[in-house]
């Protein structure tokens, strides 16, 4: 395998690396600040996909529907809050764990119902399609490299506004204690509610991004949640920086492990068992990755004790 | 008697009648339903041994279902192609017998969660609903990927495997497999929960702390029961298999974990018969609602929102209120 080839999957992998932080970092943030694990995430990834789709199929403009995607996810993760979420936060997991279930069965179905079962398109524009030279000779897709760029930036954004800024101290301070800060006058359940609300719009942004790539279909959130819970598991849950760090390390392992690995078991082995095999152990690669973090740090790489 | 034991008894002998008066009236897509039913309330009554006694939240049950499922789906496929699964060091043939099948599906699957468990109970919480998920994630894209015994398409086998001296091909018969394997679980797990080893299981739910001043390893208790719950969910996914007559990789699917999970919550956790009660609603509520609209998971999804919200305790909890409380 060239160099060349090496770079662009490495790149690759950044790019699912960075898609897969949008989704971690607000799976981590809502756990973080109100203790509540949502399985429901990879639902509002769904609905910004299919939101920006159908804003991009009836006005054209790309830009229009990435701000489509942002807006339907945070209204749905408003809704969401208000209605069901908000009455989970004292209760147990395992109750946590059923309810968004239950939501994530009725966010399927709901969108089967009014879209119907065939996936959707949603174009990349045209200024955003075709391929860029790099330096070294490495030609690389536009969209993947702008993915790449706006999900730095946002990460970015996302660490300025946690350290920074006074709803990012606020977050932090609920974080730790949450009845003090309720105690010094911070309106507790409008926080939880933008939490949520900055999780999903981030979740749904994701989804619109990657729409462009795959098809939008029901059920496109499922794989990314999982992932993104490996992720936040790897990274330790609650950890902004634990959520980077792991993003990129799982997207890269998946990304070069399904590039690598069968070229690698193919030294030794006939071409088609060694494609074989190293799908087979490219497609576990993460878990295994996982195992071995969960073996030397319990808690993650950034959790705490 | 207790609320609850009566329920008990009337829900076995629901289970009992209702598959003979099918028969009897010669409705053998209703034998089918039951024992699908009866299957699946095998299989919540492996997971309700860990979320239930031991209050393990296993999202990954699906694992032990799927592994089930292949193990009669790998041992059958070979026996049925006279091809052996290994020639070295020693040739394995593949068999249709259903107790070797049950006995290979309990030990994998009790190897499997020897493992995971042993990785998973290092951690605790929501870090274990999260593994136990991955886990069950890492072993659907194995089957995917593993495209020997059919990949993506799963594997199909001509004729349900044999039991001496019963034809499994009729219904009813195969009916009456699963309904004495499930009476052999319920017995299993009820005198399991009255053991020490249950009692203890029960207290470490409750209070790690003093379980292990009292000089018990909570680790150790944990993982004895994720084993033998791992166990329990395997063997019902051979039969569910044998059922079908088809294993795919959706076996292993997250969504089958909590539909298991939904077993043991619709019927109630911690109540020995919970599972079986939960497994009944469901194929009831499948049934039924499956009849009124193609997109019934949207009520499943209700339901289930509000059970969870507001019926905590499950169908026991409504009908034996909480008297045994077992928190």
């Amino acid at each position: 395998m060239s160099s060349i080839l090496l770079i662009e999957q490495a790149l690759n992998g950044l790019q699912f690396g960075v898609m897969l932080f949008l989704m971690a970092a607000g799976l981590t943030l809502i756990f973080g600040v109100m203790g509540l694990i949502n399985l429901a995430h990879g639902s509002l990834f769904m609905i910004g996909a299919f939101a920006a789709a159908t804003v991009a199929a009836a006005t054209g403009s790309f830009l229009l529907a990435l701000a489509a995607s942002l807006a339907a996810a945070a209204v749905a993760g408003v809704i969401v809050e208000v209605v069901v979420i908000r009455r989970l936060y004292d209760r147990d997991h395992l109750d946590q764990v059923l309810a968004t279930f239950a939501l994530i069965l009725i966010f399927s179905e709901g969108t089967r119902w009014v879209f119907g079962s065939f996936p959707l398109f949603l174009d990349r524009p045209d200024w955003l399609s075709g391929s860029v030279m790099l330096p070294f000779g490495i030609r690389y897709s536009l969209y993947r490299l702008a993915i790449i760029l706006v999900g730095l930036a946002v990460a970015a954004a996302l660490f300025l506004m946690i350290s920074r800024t006074r709803i990012g101290i606020q977050i932090r301070a609920g974080e730790n204690d949450r009845e003090m800060i309720g105690a010094l006058g911070v309106n507790i359940s409008l926080l939880y509610t933008l939490v949520f609300a900055l999780g999903a719009a981030l979740a749904g942004f994701a989804g619109a991004l990657i729409g462009a790539i795959q098809s939008v279909q029901v059920g496109m959130g499922e794989p990314v949640l999982i992932l993104a819970f490996v992720v936040i598991v790897i990274g330790g849950i609650g950890s902004i920086k634990g959520a980077f760090i792991g993003s990129i390390l799982v997207g890269m392992t998946d990304t070069l492990g399904r590039s690598l690995l069968p070229a690698l078991f193919g030294l030794f082995m006939d071409p088609a068992a060694a494609t074989s095999v190293g799908a087979s152990l490219a497609s576990m690669s993460i878990y295994i990755l996982m195992a071995g973090v969960l073996l030397f740090r319990p808690k993650g790489l950034f959790g705490g004790t | 008697m207790r609320r609850e034991t009566i329920l008990n008894f009337s829900l076995l002998g629901l289970l009992f009648l209702f598959p003979l008066w099918a028969w009897v009236a010669d409705e053998p897509f209703l034998i089918t339903l039951a024992t699908r039913a009866v299957i699946f309330a095998i299989a919540g009554v492996g997971l309700n041994l860990a979320l239930g006694f031991g209050g393990l939240v296993s999202f990954g049950h699906a694992l032990f279902f799927g592994l089930g499922g292949y193990a009669m789906g790998i041992l059958a496929h070979h026996a049925q192609t006279y091809v052996p699964m290994f020639t070295w060091p020693f040739v394995i043939e593949g068999t249709t017998s259903m107790p070797i099948i049950w006995l290979t599906a309990i030990a994998v699957s009790a190897l499997v969660a020897l493992g995971v468990g042993a990785l998973s109970l290092r951690t605790s919480g929501v870090y274990f609903i999260m593994i136990t998920l991955a886990f069950a994630q890492m072993f659907y894209y194995f089957a995917i990927s593993w495209s020997a015994y059919g990949g993506e398409d799963g594997l199909s086998i001509y004729v349900r495997n044999e039991f001496p001296g019963l034809n499994t091909m009729d219904p009813i018969q195969f009916y009456a497999i699963c309904y004495v394997i499930l009476l052999v679980m319920l017995f299993f797990v009820f005198r399991l929960s009255r053991s020490s080893f249950g009692l203890m299981l029960g207290a470490a739910r409750q209070n790690e702390d003093r379980v292990q001043a009292l000089g018990q390893v909570p680790y150790r208790m944990y993982l004895t029961a994720f084993v033998i719950s791992g166990a329990i969910t395997g063997l019902a996914g051979a039969l569910f298999a044998d059922l079908n007559r088809f294993v795919s990789p959706v076996m292993f699917d997250w969504h089958t974990s909590g539909e298991i999970m939904i077993f043991v919550i619709l019927g109630g956790v911690g109540r020995v018969l919970g599972p079986v009660a939960g497994a009944a609603l469901f194929i009831l509520l499948e049934h039924s609602l499956g009849g009124v609209s193609d997109y019934w998971h949207i009520y499943l999804g209700a339901i289930l929102l509000g059970v969870v919200l507001f019926a905590r305790g499950g169908l026991f909890g409504l009908i034996a209120g909480r008297e045994v409380a077992h928190d």
